[in-house]
């Protein structure tokens, strides 16, 4: 619309009516805000060693219906996800990201049928890399980009997420700034698509009962890898 | 959506004799209450939480249009596009033009209170697009035809049993079959939807936040639906009103803590997602163009007024939950997209104190909003400032501006008023005396019949307090 984008500001200049003097100021408050990474308050809670952190990290999954495997080595990750699902008697087809760090594990002694690619509809079961865990809530950071498709976070109605224990952090602030030190904080280096996902899909809108798996995955099931390569 | 807030008094007296309404609302009471009060328990540091939320919104207003240029040149420089719209009109206008750029057939939608808001679903249908809600509460209300109740739980309002007759109703593989398990009508409308995110050609969702640091819009959620509405389709269209900027990731972070605890007692929701521009090199899902549109419509006059703080609402819905006139008439009473204690400020500041001005009133002023309120919003405040506005304007019902008149007649003639009260006050006390109450009082017959009116004990407030009477 044109000049609407002027008008908007324009009103939003003359209500605040700052003057010159303030005006200076206020660009260089928020420059420096904006450059800053100002934390506030971080919940005491994450406040503790990575032993602690990983006990954090668990119980929050669990409390928001999460399920959580500890394996010791990236080699060991193909079996637990493939024991996993032979348990729930979920079918042993997957899609899964084309990672890096996925494509050295031994998935070919599994016995999974494995896609490497984005998910589609009809996929019942889809395999992420988390690029961090946050203790302080049991939270996945998942970072979109060509090694890690968003849609397997949300098609498949069981989602299984691979989590080095070395990109665990206490709070959210920490998780951001791995993105930062990881190159991927501004432009087009950010991901395109930052996924926070704290458990399963749920609702409370019929009746306020909560049920699980209304459009999202049923099950989320995190393999956490302890070797830290 | 169409405002009917001018009918309120009907609205409500409509709400008070529906008894399916007020079974459903005694469900609602208390539930998303206790469920804050534990999570606000377990986590020492949320009133501090608070006070660092409330000063970070006080921030980017007093800095508003700064924040929105630093949002806009980020979300450009991360391939996105920014759009801006003076009113519900322009903001309508932009994404059907979108729509119609991209050759648009059926749109997918998150919820969306903005959307809700410019009525952009009624818009869109009038040009031919098909707009789907794929939130189940909007899903189930938008079969229903009828506007939501609740922030964050739109459909509230309905039991299962109605939910049940609109699927029948509008699920044709269903033949008029009644669901009568919750899980099955959840199976069925995740069949429904399913088709209808993988088919939608643009799809539409709201932003709890517009990050000035990244350009990002963030969409807090609890069923996936608004991932697949903005994931899917080719074409990401996301509606914000101008006060959901932020400065920083830091900042947004701080609000998210007090967010979810407030809306619904978890300690996060279970999707917090940040979207910056359209595909990049070698990605093989998500939409190829992003755009957002901020829409102003009468907030930028908030600002420096006496409800600027208003502007600090994160859209959590506590208030509502909290309120006891909420709890008892439900959302639609308040016929605005806006209800409870929120709404009945926000809606006078958006929509004019002269359509809106029965909502103000709606409140018994108890304080509950501002005490549970996660932005520290003084709510009752503004409250007042809008019934001083309504009785400035002429608007107060004549019974009520005429008692008021011949009230203050006399309030502002202290001897007099002293002597007339001693009268009264002495009169109402003998007649008073046997039962100790009146079960009807002459102009107060509205009072009466729901309780009794206790007889004062013969000496004014006053008189006692002359003769050093302390309570």
């Amino acid at each position: 619309m044109t000049g609407a984008r002027e008008a908007v500001l324009g009103r939003v200049r003359e209500r605040l009516a700052r003057s010159p003097d303030d005006e200076t100021r206020a660009r260089r408050d928020i420059a420096e805000r904006l450059a800053g990474q100002r934390r506030g308050t971080q919940p005491a809670r994450i406040d503790r060693d990575r032993a602690g952190l990983e006990t954090l990290f668990v119980e929050k999954a669990e409390a928001v219906d999460a399920t959580v495997a500890v394996v010791k080595k990236a080699q060991d990750v193909p079996e637990a996800v493939a024991g996993y699902l032979r348990e729930r008697n979920l079918p042993a087809e997957a899609a899964i990201a084309p990672h890096a760090a996925l494509d050295t594990m031994p998935w070919q002694g599994s016995a999974l049928s494995l896609s490497r690619r984005a998910a589609r509809g009809e996929d019942a079961v889809g395999i992420a890399y988390a690029f961090a865990g946050i203790a302080e809530t049991g939270t996945l950071m998942l970072a979109s980009g060509p090694d890690s498709p968003a849609t397997l976070n949300f098609l498949p109605p069981t989602h299984i997420v691979v989590l080095h224990e070395t990109d665990l952090v206490g709070g959210y602030e920490d998780a951001w700034q791995l993105l930062r030190d990881a190159g991927r904080g501004r432009g087009l280096d950010l991901p395109r698509t930052v996924n926070l996902i704290t458990g399963t899909s749920r609702t409370g809108d019929i009746e306020q009962t909560l049920q699980k798996g209304v459009h999202g995955p049923k099950r989320l099931h995190i393999v956490m890898v302890r070797d830290g390569s | 959506m169409e405002r009917s807030a001018r009918a309120f008094t009907h609205n409500a007296h409509k709400a008070l004799a529906d008894d399916v309404l007020q079974d459903n609302l005694v469900k609602l009471k208390g539930n998303f209450l206790v469920r804050r009060e534990r999570a606000r328990d377990s986590l020492p540091e949320f009133d501090v939480l608070r006070d660092e939320a409330k000063a970070i919104k006080d921030h980017t207003l007093a800095h508003l249009d700064l924040y929105l240029e630093a949002f806009e040149a980020q979300v450009t420089a991360t391939g996105g596009q920014v759009h801006w719209a003076r009113d519900a009109a322009e903001a309508r206008a932009i994404v059907l033009e979108i729509c119609r750029a991209e050759g648009a057939r059926t749109v997918t939608k998150g919820k969306s209170m903005i959307a809700e808001e410019i009525a952009l679903n009624p818009y869109l249908e009038a040009h031919g697009i098909e707009p789907v809600e794929t939130d189940l509460g909007e899903y189930i209300i938008q079969l229903a035809n009828e506007p939501p109740s609740h922030i964050i739980a739109p459909a509230i309002h309905k039991n299962r049993q109605q939910v049940a007759e609109l699927f029948a109703d509008n699920h044709a593989h269903l033949d008029g079959r009644l669901l009568d398990d919750i899980d099955d009508m959840l199976a069925d409308a995740r069949k429904v939807l399913r088709e209808r995110f993988l088919k939608a050609d643009i799809g539409i969702t709201g932003a709890n936040f517009m990050v000035a640091e990244t350009g990002q819009t963030i969409i807090v959620t609890n069923e996936g639906n608004g991932d697949l509405t903005q994931l899917l389709p080719r074409v990401h269209i996301a509606l914000a009103s101008i006060e959901k900027a932020v400065p920083s990731l830091e900042d947004v972070t701080t609000i998210l803590r007090v967010l979810a605890r407030s809306a619904t007692g978890q300690e996060m929701a279970s999707y917090t997602t940040f979207s910056a521009g359209g595909r990049r090199d070698g990605e093989t899902d998500g939409p190829e163009a992003f755009h957002v549109v901020i829409v102003d419509n009468g907030r930028s006059a908030m600002l420096g007024s006496e409800v600027q703080d208003m502007l600090r609402c994160i859209r959590c819905g506590c208030c509502l939950n909290a309120c006891p006139v909420y709890g008892k008439l439900g959302g639609h009473v308040y016929g605005t997209t806006y209800s409870g204690p929120m709404g009945s400020v926000l809606s006078p500041s958006l929509f004019g104190i002269d359509e809106m001005h029965h909502l103000p009133n709606a409140s018994t002023l108890c304080g509950r909003c501002e005490d549970v309120c996660p932005m520290r919003i003084p709510i009752p405040r503004m409250l007042r400032y809008w019934r001083e506005r309504e009785t400035e304007r002429g608007l107060a019902p004549s019974t009520a501006r005429w008692g008021l008149n011949l009230w203050s007649a006399f309030a502002s003639r202290p001897t007099l008023y002293r002597r007339l009260m001693r009268i009264g006050v002495g009169v109402l006390g003998r007649l008073g005396r046997r039962h100790g109450g009146f079960a009807n009082l002459p102009l107060a017959g509205g009072w009466t019949r729901a309780r009794e009116m206790p007889a004062p004990e013969g000496q004014t407030f006053q008189d006692r307090w002359q003769r050093g009477e302390r309570p």
